[in-house]
């Protein structure tokens, strides 16, 4: 490990380019000739169409085209899929309604594409959207999920008689329900895991341009990774041949998941230009992103657990609603079962599960993927459990988790839904931020607080994720001609800052210079065959592994050619620090690859050139844990909570750049914060959407913070070759559970237990008066 | 945003007329308020007229015995200012308050007050100071001026030129920010001036008010116990997503009850 190598806290390569306004976002590309963009969206959550009349549109001048759901299914236009099967205990199949790239005959939310309108600017493509007349004819709606089941619940998709997609079962409930009438101590929580919306800084843009001569079609925007939104394109939507589609990102401003997904607007964009033969672009502004990109979490959650009479777990129901929005988004469906239900039950051994979830559809925009993707949701339930046993055990909240652990011994350790936990200290992690945080004595500062009028109240969050899911990746390690050396990546850096830690491992297998290596990726024309993109906290196992394994090759090709050239058996050549040794002789290898495009000096059956690409792959993803402490301080006046102490204690495994990881776990904190305390998407009885800007939607700010203590209890991973474990999301995992801890022990003297996130000075305000009152909140 | 025309006043007549001769002008001072509608497409005035020229109409000064603010002047030099630190420090705590560095370097006193929005800052000192409001025409009482939600005693064509404020012997401002926008859930402004208590409101209600039977306490005896049995009533007070009329008309005594604390220090 040299300066530049695995484990160095070096700072981020990209942040120069990126704070002084030369990064490339999709509003940075203008093309020549271009037309812009604006749609037409739905103003109802629920309406029949029953007609469009684009004709005074169309007359304004600079209009150039408008088309609308029908023209796109006249041209053939496919429908945006989702690949998920799930089926209900009887064996029947979950309901999976078509999605339409703008519906031709009723519309399900407010917000949803409706036209695409295409004029000679921005300002002329809104007005002349404007002028686009849909006859609806209005239906009730419905956008609770508390509500959706309810009989008289109007049907989101009328055809299936019910909103619920599917109800989806895991374990043995009437043995569950046997054990749990049976235990010592049976305790049960109501949470609602809150709607929120991801927010990138970058609203969405699309520019896309269309060669008719060969048949191309090239789409700019912020994505995730581009392959698998080249693959729908093309293959589902579009029906091109792959390799005519090319999606771009250079930079992109913000994925938290939400990035990652094929939306309509792309689609609509993209058909606008190929229809034409001219660029079209499209900006979309903060309203239309909190109307459709899709929003995160909004689960309701009933879990019941039993516990013998040492405090120990028995048995664990979970029934799970969660609001999928008005269609089957990409992943939104699986999100209890494949994202949190992995790790379920978190890291306490849990001998008898029941677990059922029930998907509904309601008309608002759909849920999906958003920073942690299911495992905040699921630990959030455990977690405020654990709290409950605490309290009905009699027992400390850190030991009536000690005492439910799976322990280092018990591993490698199954969960329910069959994955392996491989790695993890969970009670040391945890003894560890205690410590931290100075956790015995608490008293103290809670006395001294009182005497200022505060109540303090202290909380505690331990968690874990499953982090690298579909662990299949691309990437290339290429020697350029001027001694750079390229990490072509089917992972993308969408902020993480993968060019600084990619470098260092480059630095690290290959001894390259630090400064001479550099990352290219997001741009489906170069990236390797197989580029799923980043999420889920996965590019530091498949994108590091595939350094690693690419790395391994080189090296032994290079020991070939070495050995040819310096006269010595390759067996005999050795490597360290980027150079061939072989006796007294020795190569850099800049050198060998410099020699290696020359044929006359390589041995024979020696391919030219020292470039590598490899396809990672691993049978298993990684398992991130750690534990949250939280200090708060409330006024019991107003109720406003505000954040004291923060300590976050992390074992993402081998730390490949802890300046990094702490950004990482700062940036998922203040989220996890948003959610605890500010975040809330609000639809009317109606479904119209109440949060639709900064006045209204309450991001996270910085004094709403306080300074984390960011931590590391490493335990490499056993299941890859860097030991890593993801580290993007864990910010976001722990901090929920952790604030609502803390305020209910501030709220003790009222013996308040639970409030609902998230946590506005009103809610406690009405919580605390009514324990005031003896009345319920 | 839609088209208009761009008039640059260079003095106060001019862009009365200005503004007179447009199909339907509108008058900008920072724009902090009326860009935002213009490009959400709330609003698409004919003509802007710009008072941004008008040397006049900016700086802080004693008279008498009161602070002038000119109605051009910037939130971010009124909490800067020296003058105001001095003579009302809790104006300057009001000002220094507002929105973000950018939106105080931007928007003006005139452009807050004159449209009285009920979330804004500078009308809860308006009314707990007891200030006036001087137009072109005329000179209005604070208590006068504010008539409802985004509605004040403003002629059409009237400008606002600048506003006096009385020095108090004493005054405190403090206002609860919305978790969301940063606006005024509630904001209270208390004065002591010989005798008499002014309780100034922001935030609460449809636009800025005073709490009179807060005021009557006040003056008869200046502590916080003197009104923590007066509730304030919460009806006909605002209602959002965040926080209904109820909790407003709370916190409206408990930052009443803070201010007089604060100066009884
Ligand atoms: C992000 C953000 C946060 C904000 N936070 C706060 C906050 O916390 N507290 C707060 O109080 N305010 C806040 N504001 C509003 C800000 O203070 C505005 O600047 C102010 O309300 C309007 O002043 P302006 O000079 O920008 O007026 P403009 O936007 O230019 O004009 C506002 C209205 O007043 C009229 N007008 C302007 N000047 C005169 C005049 N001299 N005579 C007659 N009519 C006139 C205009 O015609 C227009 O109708 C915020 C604004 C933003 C954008």
């Amino acid at each position: 490990m040299g300066q530049f190598g695995i484990g160095q806290p070096v700072r981020r390569k990209e942040d120069v380019r990126l704070l002084t306004g030369q990064g490339q976002y999709t509003d940075d590309i203008n093309i020549e000739g271009q037309a812009w963009a604006a749609f037409v969206r739905s103003s109802h959550a629920n309406a029949k169409i029953l007609g469009v009349d684009t004709s005074a549109a169309l007359e304004l001048p600079g209009v150039v085209a408008i088309f609308s759901g029908k023209d796109l299914e006249a041209a053939g236009v496919g429908v945006l899929i989702n690949e998920a099967a799930y089926k209900n205990r009887d064996g029947s199949s979950m309901h999976k309604p078509p999605r339409q790239v703008m519906p031709t005959a009723q519309t399900r939310f407010v917000g949803e594409v409706l036209a695409i309108v295409i004029a000679e600017s921005a300002e002329l493509a809104r007005e002349a959207a404007e002028a686009v007349e849909f006859d609806f004819e209005s239906q009730p709606a419905i956008a609770s999920t508390a509500r959706a089941l309810d009989a008289d619940a109007p049907k989101v998709w009328p055809e299936f008689g019910t909103n619920q997609v599917v109800h989806w079962e895991y374990g043995d409930e009437s043995s569950v329900e046997a054990k749990l009438k049976a235990a010592h101590t049976r305790v049960k929580v109501d949470l609602v895991n809150n709607r929120v919306a991801p927010s990138p800084m970058e609203p969405r843009c699309v520019v896309a341009t269309y060669k008719a001569a060969d048949n191309m079609l090239t789409v700019y925007s912020p994505t995730q990774g581009g392959r698998r939104l080249q693959t729908m394109l093309a293959k589902n939507l579009l029906k091109m041949p792959m390799d005519k589609v090319r999606i771009i990102s250079h930079d992109t401003g913000g994925g938290f998941g939400v990035r990652s997904k094929m939306y309509p607007e792309t689609v609509a964009v993209a058909f606008a230009a190929k229809q034409l033969g001219r660029p079209v672009k499209w900006r979309g502004d903060r309203v239309e992103t909190f109307m459709s990109d899709y929003h995160g979490r909004d689960q309701i959650n009933h879990a019941e657990m039993g516990l013998d009479a040492e405090g120990r777990i028995v048995a664990l129901k979970l029934e799970t609603l969660l609001n999928v929005g008005a269609y089957l988004s990409e992943n939104g469906v699986r999100l209890p079962m494949e994202g949190g239900g992995r790790i379920i039950p978190g890291v306490y051994h849990v001998p008898d599960f029941y677990f059922s979830v029930r998907p509904l559809f309601t008309n608002t925009v759909c849920t999906d993927t958003y920073r942690g993707a299911g495992r905040p949701e699921a630990n959030y339930i455990t977690e405020r459990l654990m709290d409950a046993a605490a309290d009905a055990c009699k027992l400390s909240r850190e030991e009536i988790r000690r005492r439910n652990f799976v322990t280092q011994e018990q591993m490698p350790y199954a969960t329910h839904l069959g994955f392996v936990l491989d790695s993890g200290d969970f009670a040391g992690t945890m003894d560890m931020a205690l410590k931290a945080a100075h956790w015995d004595t608490f008293a103290e500062r809670r006395k001294e607080a009182e005497a200022r009028g505060k109540l303090r109240g202290i909380g505690l969050a331990v968690f874990i994720e499953g982090a690298g899911s579909r662990p299949v990746e691309g990437m290339r390690v290429r020697f350029e001609e001027n001694g750079d050396v390229s990490v072509i990546a089917g992972t993308y850096s969408h902020g993480q800052g993968h060019a600084t830690v990619y470098s260092q491992l480059v630095n690290e297998f290959l001894g390259v210079d630090y400064d001479r290596v550099k990352l290219i990726n997001g741009d489906t024309a170069n990236s390797p065959a197989m580029s799923n993109g980043s999420f889920g906290s996965r590019s530091s196992m498949v994108g590091g592994g595939g350094i690693n394994r690419a790395s391994k090759l080189i090296i032994a090709k290079g020991k070939k050619i070495a050995g040819h050239l310096l006269q010595a058996d390759p067996e005999a050549v050795a490597f360290e620090a980027g150079v061939f040794k072989a006796g007294a002789g020795t190569m850099t290898i800049g050198e060998v690859a410099q020699a290696s495009r020359d044929p006359k000096k390589l041995p024979d059956g020696v391919t030219p050139g020292l470039d590598e690409e490899v396809t990672y792959e691993n049978d298993v993803e990684n398992f991130p844990n750690g534990a949250h402490v939280v200090e708060v301080e409330v006024d019991p006046e107003t109720g406003v909570l505000q954040i004291v102490g923060y300590v976050a204690v992390d074992d993402c495994g081998t730390v490949l750049n802890p300046f990094i990881v702490h950004g990482q776990v700062y940036g998922g904190v203040a989220q996890g914060v948003g959610q605890a305390l500010t975040e809330d998407v609000l639809y009317d009885d109606d479904g119209q959407l109440l949060t639709a800007s900064y006045m209204d939607y309450g991001m996270p700010r910085a004094k709403n913070m306080a300074h984390v203590e960011a931590l590391f209890n490493v335990v490499p991973a056993k299941t890859n070759e860097l030991g890593v474990k993801g580290a993007g999301e864990a910010g976001a995992t722990g901090a929920p559970p952790a604030i609502v801890s803390a305020l209910c022990d501030a709220l003790t003297p009222y013996g308040i237990r639970h409030i609902d996130m998230p946590l506005t000075p009103e809610k406690i305000w009405r919580a605390i008066q009514a324990a005031r009152t003896g009345k319920a909140a | 945003m839609r088209d208009f025309d761009y008039h640059l006043a260079t003095d106060v007549q001019s862009a009365i007329e200005a503004l007179r001769n447009s199909e339907e002008g509108k008058i900008v001072a920072g724009g902090m308020t009326l860009l935002p509608t213009l490009k959400q497409r709330l609003a698409a005035p004919s003509d802007l007229i710009d008072l941004g020229g008008i040397d006049t109409l900016r700086g802080i000064a004693i008279e008498g015995k009161d602070v002038v603010i000119r109605a051009m002047t910037i939130h971010a030099d009124v909490g800067a200012s020296d003058v105001v630190k001095k003579a009302i420090p809790a104006l300057a705590v009001l000002a220094g308050g507002i929105g973000d560095p950018a939106v105080r370097h931007r928007g003006t006193i005139g452009g807050s007050i004159a449209n009285s929005d009920p979330a804004a800052d500078y009308p809860g000192g308006v009314m707990g100071l007891g200030a006036t409001i001087v137009t072109d025409r005329r000179t209005i009482a604070g208590d006068d001026f504010f008539l409802g939600l985004f509605e004040t005693a403003l002629e059409p064509d009237e400008l606002i030129t600048s506003v006096r404020f009385p020095i108090p012997d004493q005054a405190h401002y403090i206002k609860f920010k919305h978790p969301a926008s940063g606006y005024a859930v509630v904001g209270v402004m208390v004065s002591r001036t010989g005798g008499k208590v002014r309780v100034g409101v922001t935030g609460a209600g449809p636009c800025a008010f005073r709490v009179t039977p807060f005021e009557t306490a006040l003056e008869k005896n200046f502590s916080p116990d003197a009104i923590a049995a007066i509730a304030v009533d919460a009806d006909g007070l605002n209602t959002d997503v965040n926080f209904s009329a109820e909790y407003r008309a709370h916190i409206v005594g408990v930052l009443a009850r803070r201010c007089v604390a604060a100066l009884m220090d």
